[in-house]
């Protein structure tokens, strides 16, 4: 061995400081040790998905910014008529917390995975699925709504014409996020309870799916609080 | 998970059937040279644009089939292909894919599948793009910038339909390219052999593997600009579209804001720069260490300046928008950031030549390429100093300076390193060797060639001369001699057109006639060449992976038996019982 490999290899192990930090991410096969791969993957899609968004609602507020026509009142565009009382964003704020509680049961459905419960894991997880699919379904409603009322992405009655734009935009980008998860913990959720999970001896991929759903609705607080209540 | 994947023991699936084999395969190396064939196909049609280009600006009025209009489109097409299609797709999707395993001791990406949905995707978002040749109007001639309001409102040549395929090819590129991209950064972070510690991989795999999360990060900007854009042309939407007169009318368009089409193309646009430059970086540091058979200068040093520069790229992006009206303080903070890229970038300029200096070096083709790479990237960078600095760049901007500059830089140079890469490892991709003499004649061409192309441009573009013009005609700051250096540059640019087909007859003649290459005809240190067939089968190890034990670089080591030490040879030490 030649002189200077081995000091270099000697300065490695007895690294300091900075250095120490640097050779315990580099070690060697892995650097997120006992980390599914999936899960590193599915955590570094969810990093570039979140520039995508960003990108969304960063243009968004700029487009706000710069609207040379007053924006629409969020509050009264999505109010809906109850009971003969206007009640501002109730539509929303169910959708809201129908989301927020689907996250709820995909947690419990991953605790249940790890603890290798195949149906109760498989229950969760479908409910997940249909409050989702209920989140989609009202967001139907409230597209059909607002369609009714003569937005478009062109113009709309209330104001300036992006708002139907970017209404449409980040909130359709947003359902076809939910639709494809829900879509992604129905077959998870079908694999669950065939058992291939149990033979296949690991249950990351439960997990995997519910960073997934977590960052859907993640993304969707943000969207709750610059474009709604904003 | 209870194994690490190099540890993982589970048997391959081989599959038996040649369409299984060569068609739909999920193995790294099938799927890097469809993307490069791929990617070098449509590399050839915007090779064939920019002759056509230099057919106009050299001999105007003598071609009357090339109309203004044809002109524009041939600009635009050929820069995006040569940006996105050829270069990204090539770099990451063709040496990302085939080096990637090889290097880091892995048998295959850690997600085969996605991986060969990667190329399939690609290919679809290439054909969207020629589609753009046959539909009404032709292809987009709105620049490769694509900048609103001109690139959908009438007039601009490919404003009907050009527009919606190109729009729609880079999105579909971009899904391509984050399937693949999370491959790349997945199996460097998650799959790499015994041994194979980060701070060991050779330079290749460093640049390769912070372009991939360069892309991963900055392709999202572009994929988001080019669905508003669309919404704008196919929805009537006014997210880029302010109130303005087109072919004497007010259109209906409203307090849209053209100017954000420009931050978010460019916070995609600078990095792109350097998705393409650090992967180029990384290969020329083997190449050159290699073939000067010494060790490269300041390994550590070269890793860090690649993720710096990593970076630092994503905070420099409006140096491109000088003369777009943007607040003038930005100026001053984007000025700032893009002059401090010249530090890491130094470093790795300096670690190269201290490489080589009293190296034992092998003026073979490979070498010859990355020696000619040092040159361009250097007058390149330097040129770019000019352009970073405002009050510099706003007489500059828009002229042919800013055209040699770019092309020097990150077209030529990038380009140069794809020959030697390809000259490096064809050998151990197909088992045999080139034709040295038509070899060396290619690169001198090539070399001599595109200094003869782009240095007069500098010239041009300090006289004055503006880029994207059809024809120059009479104007009476541009001299004679600006249309005499125009001819040169034509001519130059087609002897270098026409030298690259002993490239590729060469390529082809190699596969066949080749003579035999051994498994490791450079004698390099890196794991990729230690493999057990050449070349590598599907599996790539054969029964076991190899266990590595050292960095890439033990190159000309004193009182080793041979002037190289492969990574996965062990110390004394470690042998001992």
């Amino acid at each position: 061995m030649s002189q200077v490999t081995k000091e270099r290899n000697e300065t490695e192990e007895n690294a300091q400081g900075w250095r120490a930090i640097v050779a315990d991410w580099s070690t060697d096969r892995e650097v997120f040790r006992h980390t599914h791969w999936g899960k590193a993957m599915m955590w570094i899609f969810l990093l570039s998905d979140t520039f995508i968004f960003s990108s969304f609602l960063i243009s968004y507020m700029t487009m706000r910014a710069s609207a040379t026509m007053a924006w629409p009142d969020t509050a009264e565009v999505f109010a809906l008529t109850i009971g003969g009382q206007s009640i501002p964003l109730i539509l929303i704020a169910i959708m809201t917390f129908v989301l927020i509680s689907s996250s709820g049961t995909m947690a419990l459905a991953v605790n249940y995975g790890y603890r290798r419960n195949r149906k109760v894991t498989a229950a969760l997880m479908f409910a997940t699925a249909l409050l989702g699919a209920a989140f989609v379904g009202m967001q139907a409603f409230e597209w059909t709504k607002l369609i009714e009322e003569g937005v478009r992405p062109w113009s709309n009655p209330m104001g300036a014409p992006q708002f139907g734009a970017s209404f449409f935009m980040i909130t359709g980008f947003h359902g076809l996020h939910v639709t494809c998860g829900v879509i992604m913990l129905l077959i998870v959720a079908t694999l669950v309870l065939r058992g291939h999970y149990d033979r296949a001896g690991d249950y990351s991929a439960v997990e995997i799916a519910g960073l997934y759903w977590h960052f859907v609705d993640l993304v969707w607080v943000f969207i709750f609080a610059f474009f709604y209540l904003w | 998970m209870a194994t690490t994947i190099a540890d993982d023991l589970t048997p391959m699936h081989h599959p038996r059937t040649w369409v299984g084999k060569y068609v739909w395969s999920q193995d790294h190396k099938v799927i890097a040279i469809q993307y490069s064939v791929t990617a070098i196909a449509i590399g050839l049609v915007a090779l064939v644009l920019s002759v056509l280009m230099r057919l106009q600006l050299g001999f105007p009025g003598v071609f009357p089939w090339i109309q203004p209009e044809n002109y524009l489109q041939y600009v635009s097409m050929h820069g995006m292909i040569m940006v996105v299609y050829l270069l990204t797709a090539l770099l990451l999707g063709g040496f990302g894919n085939y080096m990637i395993p090889l290097m880091i001791g892995a048998r295959d990406m850690v997600f085969p599948f996605v991986n060969m949905l990667s190329y399939w995707v690609y290919l679809l978002s290439v054909l969207v793009l020629v589609a753009g040749f046959f539909v009404p109007g032709g292809p987009t001639g709105a620049g490769w910038t694509l900048y609103p309001p001109q690139a959908i409102s009438e007039g601009t040549p490919g404003s009907q339909w050009g527009i919606v395929t190109m729009l729609v090819s880079l999105a579909i590129f971009i899904v391509a390219f984050t399937m693949g991209g999370l491959n790349y950064v997945t199996t460097v972070l998650q799959a790499r052999t015994r041994g194979m510690t980060l701070m060991r991989m050779p330079l290749t795999v460093w640049g390769i593997f912070i372009a991939s999360i360069m892309g991963l990060l900055a392709f999202p900007a572009l994929f988001v600009a080019a669905i508003m854009m669309l919404l704008d042309h196919v929805a009537g939407a006014s997210f880029f579209m302010p109130s303005m007169m087109s072919m004497g009318q007010a259109t209906d368009t409203l307090g849209g804001s053209p100017i954000l089409f420009q931050h978010l193309f460019w916070f995609f646009g600078h990095p792109e720069v350097y998705i393409v430059a650090l992967p180029a970086f990384g290969i020329v540091s083997d190449l050159i260490s290699v073939h000067a058979r010494k060790n490269i200068f300041g390994y550590r040093m070269m890793v860090w300046a690649i993720v710096i520069i990593g970076g630092l790229s994503f905070i420099v992006w409006a140096h491109h928008m000088y003369v777009s009206g943007m607040n003038p303080y930005f100026g001053f903070f984007f000025a700032t950031s893009t002059l401090i890229i010249a530090i890491p970038t130094a470093i790795k300029v300096y670690n190269w030549l201290l490489t080589l200096w009293r190296g034992d070096i092998h003026l073979r083709v490979p070498m010859l390429f990355a020696l000619a790479f040092l040159f361009t990237f250097i007058h390149g960078g330097l040129s770019g100093l000019f352009l970073g600095n405002v009050s510099v760049d706003v007489p500059l901007s828009d002229t042919f300076f800013v055209v040699g500059h770019f092309h020097m830089v990150m077209g030529v140079s990038p380009i140069l390193v794809i020959f030697g890469a390809i000259y490096h490892w064809y050998p151990k991709i197909a088992g045999r060797m080139w034709n040295q003499a038509l070899a060396q004649v290619h690169f001198w061409v090539t070399f001599l060639g595109v200094y003869a192309i782009y240095l007069p441009m500098h010239y041009l573009g300090v006289l004055g001369v503006p880029r994207r013009y059809y024809a120059l005609g009479e104007t009476s700051f541009i001299p004679e001699s600006a249309h005499l250096a125009n001819q040169a540059i034509s001519i130059a640019a087609i002897v270098v057109f026409a030298a690259q087909f002993l490239f590729f007859y060469n390529m082809i003649w190699s596969l066949f006639r080749g003579p035999k290459a051994g498994p490791n005809p450079w004698g390099a240190a890196s794991l990729e060449w230690q493999t057990p067939d050449t070349p590598p089968r599907h599996g790539n190890w054969g029964a076991k992976l190899p266990t590595v034990y050292r960095w890439a670089y033990d190159y000309s080591v004193p009182h080793a038996p041979r002037d190289f030490i492969p990574q996965d040879e062990p110390h004394p030490k470690d042998t001992a019982p």
